[in-house]
């Protein structure tokens, strides 16, 4: 099972216990994962993810279980090339941050990105949050990813396939009851911002989505890696053999008609 | 005995929350526990959930319903609930009855919400009362009040520590570590104030939060518990078994702390 939310690098806003690839690949390993898709944490707040993309992919080479995601801004000048040049250096999803660099969900470079990436056969990669609101930075204003963003992606080319990491039930709700049947089938979830029991929003999502909807996400180094897996474990008795999507085979999928 | 599991932050609905499903959840609760090896939750009920007074507000009716509805449960279910009683400060006179009468029906705890900063002055007679009975208060705390909430008079942990140095006989258990705002802050502000005692419930999972509370005050002064969110409480649970700790340091998180804090004679089935 692939953890599709990881990071290596610090965080600007506190201190985060040793965010370093070795680590990582140690955690991975004590979860029983088969790997993880990584970024580079600082990206999100820089105007030019290209150093960091290259810190990322120099971190990661020696760890063949830590696979990159790194960051392709489709605002920024000959991003198309950029792409073309991560793909070669065996990135396997790509990330975005539309919410910190301002683009609105009808955004034509957003919409440009996911074409590109859907005619690539490579998943686009969009975080909720860093952080729960209550504890964000005054220096933090970017704003939650919105659903009307995942909406406008997931409407906007037959092939994408996008995973959106920290959303929690409403938006998960809001933007697979805006989509068509077709249009659901391209967005995957990870988990890890669900509220389990008592409330069960998680078993309730299961049960309304479908399981195949959900992937694993850590959001490690921020947030302990155990609480997937938690709340799997406490999913009701009748729905604990449910399969979620191992992440691995969504670039196998893309380009292809969904099931 | 680092297998037993006590909850000291849980909270059950009843018929008078306003909410069609409050069996089911409460249900939910009870089954996930299991499930995770919890020996005993401690809870409350905050008055009508807002469904006809503000949760953080509850008017002296909701306050009495409520605490019914929890006495209730804890009777239909002695081997695994233990209950606080809920009350609001700006009722003082019904308070201490609440109280009084609670601790008659077996109540093992008080359960002070955001009705009032905690710093307050009308806090005073409840925590007096709360110490001669020999119950802790577990107090709601916002991690670092850097303004006003809506719905609630917020307090955070330096409004606590002030309220704990005016009661120093008293108990007071920190709500909710990992629920929203800064958790560093709070370590500050509380690790000179021995009669404080955090609970790691909480959404909030952040990695370093297990460790540098442990780190600023010690296994013996940190308590694990859940609140509305029974899947962070099992992945800090499963966390803490990477943190370093010792069997006897892991075993006071998890439970002996909640049994020092409410005497052994509240928990007998932790002992049975």
């Amino acid at each position: 099972m692939i953890d599709v939310a990881t990071w290596i690098g610090p965080y600007p806003f506190r201190d985060v216990p040793h965010p370093e690839p070795a680590i990582l690949a140690g955690v991975v390993e004590r979860e029983g994962l088969s790997g993880a898709w990584v970024g580079w944490l600082p990206a999100a707040w820089q105007r030019d993810p290209a150093p960091g993309n290259e810190h990322l992919l120099a971190a990661l080479s020696p760890h063949p279980t830590l696979h990159p995601a790194p960051v392709v801004r489709p605002d920024w000048p000959r991003w198309e090339r950029t792409l073309d040049d991560l793909l070669a250096r065996r990135a396997v999803a790509i990330r975005a941050y539309p919410m910190h660099w301002g683009l609105p969900p009808a955004s034509a470079a957003m919409l440009a990105l996911g074409a590109a990436c859907a005619e690539r056969k490579v998943p686009l990669l969009l975080t909720v949050r860093f952080e729960d609101l209550r504890q964000r930075s005054a220096l933090d204003v970017a704003a939650d990813l919105t659903a009307a963003h995942v909406r406008a992606l997931a409407r906007s080319h037959p092939d994408i396939r996008i995973v959106i990491t920290a959303a929690g039930r409403d938006l998960i709700e809001e933007t697979h009851w805006g989509l068509t049947p077709e249009e659901q089938q391209r967005v995957h979830w990870d988990f890890a911002w669900v509220w389990g029991p008592p409330e069960e929003h998680f078993a309730h999502l299961i049960r309304t989505l479908g399981p195949a909807r959900f992937v694993h996400g850590s959001h490690w180094p921020l947030r302990l890696v155990q609480n997937s897996q938690a709340n799997l474990d406490l999913l009701p008795d009748e729905l604990r053999a449910v399969a979620i999507t191992d992440a691995e085979t969504l670039a196998k999928t893309v380009g292809k008609n969904p099931t | 005995m680092t297998e037993l599991l006590i909850d000291v932050h849980a909270h059950f609905l009843h018929a008078g929350a306003g909410r069609a499903d409050w069996e089911r959840v409460n249900r939910a609760r009870l089954t996930a526990g299991e499930r995770m090896g919890i020996r005993c939750h401690v809870a409350s009920v905050l008055g009508s959930y807002g469904h006809t007074s503000p949760t953080y507000f509850p008017s002296p009716a909701d306050v009495t319903a409520g605490n019914a509805a929890m006495r209730v449960i804890a009777e239909r279910e002695p081997h695994r609930v233990r209950w606080y009683v809920t009350v609001n400060p700006n009722y003082t006179a019904h308070a201490l009855a609440e109280i009084r009468n609670a601790r008659q029906d077996g109540a093992i705890g008080v359960k002070l919400l955001a009705s009032r900063r905690a710093d307050d002055a009308l806090l005073d007679p409840i925590c007096q009362l709360a110490a001669e009975a020999g119950m802790p208060v577990l107090h709601h705390i916002w991690q670092h009040r850097t303004r006003e909430w809506p719905n609630q008079e917020i307090s955070d942990g330096a409004d606590l520590a002030r309220l704990a140095a005016r009661h120093p006989q008293t108990q007071f258990i920190l709500a909710h570590l990992g629920g929203g705002g800064d958790w560093a802050h709070t370590l500050s502000a509380v690790a000179d104030s021995p009669n404080i005692h955090p609970d790691l419930s909480g959404s909030g999972i952040d990695r370093g939060m297990l460790d540098a509370a442990i780190r600023a005050l010690g296994a013996g002064r940190v308590l694990w518990a859940c609140d509305l969110t029974m899947e962070t409480g099992l992945a800090k649970l499963r966390a803490l078994a990477h943190v370093g700790l010792t069997d006897d340091d892991l075993a006071d998180i998890r439970w002996r702390n909640a049994v020092r804090l409410f005497g052994a004679a509240a928990f007998p089935m932790v002992h049975a």
